[in-house]
């Protein structure tokens, strides 16, 4: 008996791997074309967690690194909706993001930047959706930063995202943006993605019925996973 | 005019960039936060099978290791089987089958220990050859890269699995090929992953 299939990812609203404007890309990136694959059991399966896996504070990043105080910055709620193709919900599924602070600034050792670290923001949290697919973070909304590509290149402010959704050909990590930033369209990260529509899809927008009020602002924010065919004609003998 | 359908589009894909380990792997990063950072455990306590280690390098066109790669590891167990709903049958208690590993910031060694995984039933009732699926992210790189890694010690089922076999440059299938050592007693699979120039890694579009 075959299995239904996840949807064939539409590469030509995700970055090639080639984008010379984004320089990294130049050499890590394959010569040769993909083979494609008909999915089996290694693709259309993947790994399952679980809240035993959580800490309680796992998706509060105002809470999670606070040491003395609160971290410095714009409170700010991203939320939304973890859906597939098909514009069902994708329960259970372990999302995790990272981040800069509101200087900027990343909690790595890598990270040389002037802008301050925060002692009391860490910049990492994770969840998993609910039944209804939905997610939500607190958190501080992240700032601009410069990057060693072209001279003067600012990376606007964004929030990392890492999705697992049902399968391991569904694994997805992308980039988070906020509604009305002036350097989405002159980042040559952005710039990689081939489609407007797509860059759309990655831009929050500013959510004022999730917000608290005099407490913090929300973001909300969906995303999308592949959705997967349905069985009708599945369970036919191989052969027919 | 065409009727629209109403799919939605998948999110497209970033790169994960270069302090992925925030996020992924914060102990690496320089700091401690979760109370069980996930993915260091593959095969669990009670997993059947020979136990092996993983290690290799990610290597970029100019011939250079990747020092800020992330690595994700997907593999049944010893009898064939995913820890999935949909995985083929059961798995011991604990085994999640998954697992993630950075490079060295300094060599870009990476490595895991998890035990060999079985033979998994693939399309049409033809078997694959026992393999780890591997994911691998990093700055520099768009959109995640999936490949497999086979046993050289598993010719046999090598030369019939149905993926390799859809390699039809058959000198590229060499470098889904990890090949055995022996290090103190443990078996260890060599597989350096080539992103670009000779020898490039072949990629799949799951």
């Amino acid at each position: 008996m075959s299995r239904a299939e996840y949807y064939q990812r539409d590469r030509r609203l995700h970055p090639a791997a080639l984008t010379p404007d984004y320089k990294t890309s130049v050499a890590r990136s394959p010569r040769y074309s993909m083979i494609s694959l008909q999915q089996s059991a290694s693709e259309i399966t993947g790994p399952t967690f679980g809240h035993t896996d959580l800490g309680e504070l796992d998706n509060d990043l105002i809470r999670n690194y606070a040491k003395e105080g609160d971290p410095v910055g714009e409170r700010i709620i991203v939320h939304g909706r973890v859906l597939d193709e098909n514009a069902r919900p994708v329960p259970n599924t372990l999302v995790e993001i990272w981040q800069a602070n509101a200087s900027g600034r990343y909690r790595h050792r890598k990270d040389t930047y002037l802008g301050a670290l925060d002692p009391n923001f860490g910049g990492c949290g994770r969840t998993i959706s609910d039944d209804q697919g939905r997610y939500s973070f607190r958190t501080i909304k992240p700032g601009a930063y410069p990057w060693r590509n072209w001279v003067n290149n600012w990376r606007p402010a964004h929030i990392h995202v890492s999705v697992f959704g049902h399968a391991f050909c569904q694994r997805l990590i992308t980039q988070l943006y906020f509604e009305g930033d002036p350097l989405i369209p002159i980042c040559p990260i952005v710039a990689t993605i081939p489609d407007a529509d797509a860059i759309e899809q990655l831009t929050a927008k500013l959510d004022l019925n999730a917000t608290i009020p005099l407490d913090t602002i929300a973001y909300k924010f969906d995303i999308v996973l592949r959705g997967r065919r349905s069985t009708y004609f599945e369970n036919r003998p191989e052969g027919n | 005019m065409a009727q629209k359908l109403d799919y939605l589009r998948e999110s497209a894909s970033q790169t994960a960039g270069p302090y992925v380990h925030i996020g992924l792997a914060p102990g690496a990063a320089g700091f401690d936060i979760y109370d069980q950072e996930l993915g260091w455990d593959i095969a669990g306590p009670n997993a059947k099978g020979e136990r092996i280690r993983v290690e290799g390098l990610v290597i970029d066109g100019m011939g250079s290791p990747v020092k800020d790669v992330l690595i994700e590891v997907w593999q049944a167990n010893a009898d064939g089987h995913y820890a999935h709903p949909e995985g083929g049958g059961e798995v011991e208690d604990g085994f999640r089958g998954w697992g993630r590993v950075i490079t060295d910031f300094e060599t870009g060694d990476w490595g895991f220990d998890t035990v060999k995984p079985g033979a998994v039933m693939g399309r049409g009732g033809r078997m694959m050859a026992p393999h780890l699926n591997l994911w691998i992210v990093s700055r520099g790189i768009n959109i995640g890269l999936n490949t497999r890694m086979y046993f050289d010690d598993e010719e046999a089922a090598n030369a019939k699995d149905p993926v390799i076999n859809l390699i039809e440059w058959e000198q590229r299938r060499a470098t889904l090929i990890a090949k055995r050592t022996t290090r103190d007693g443990t078996p260890v699979y060599r597989f350096d992953i080539r992103l670009q120039g000779d020898d490039e890694t072949v990629f799949f579009d799951l």
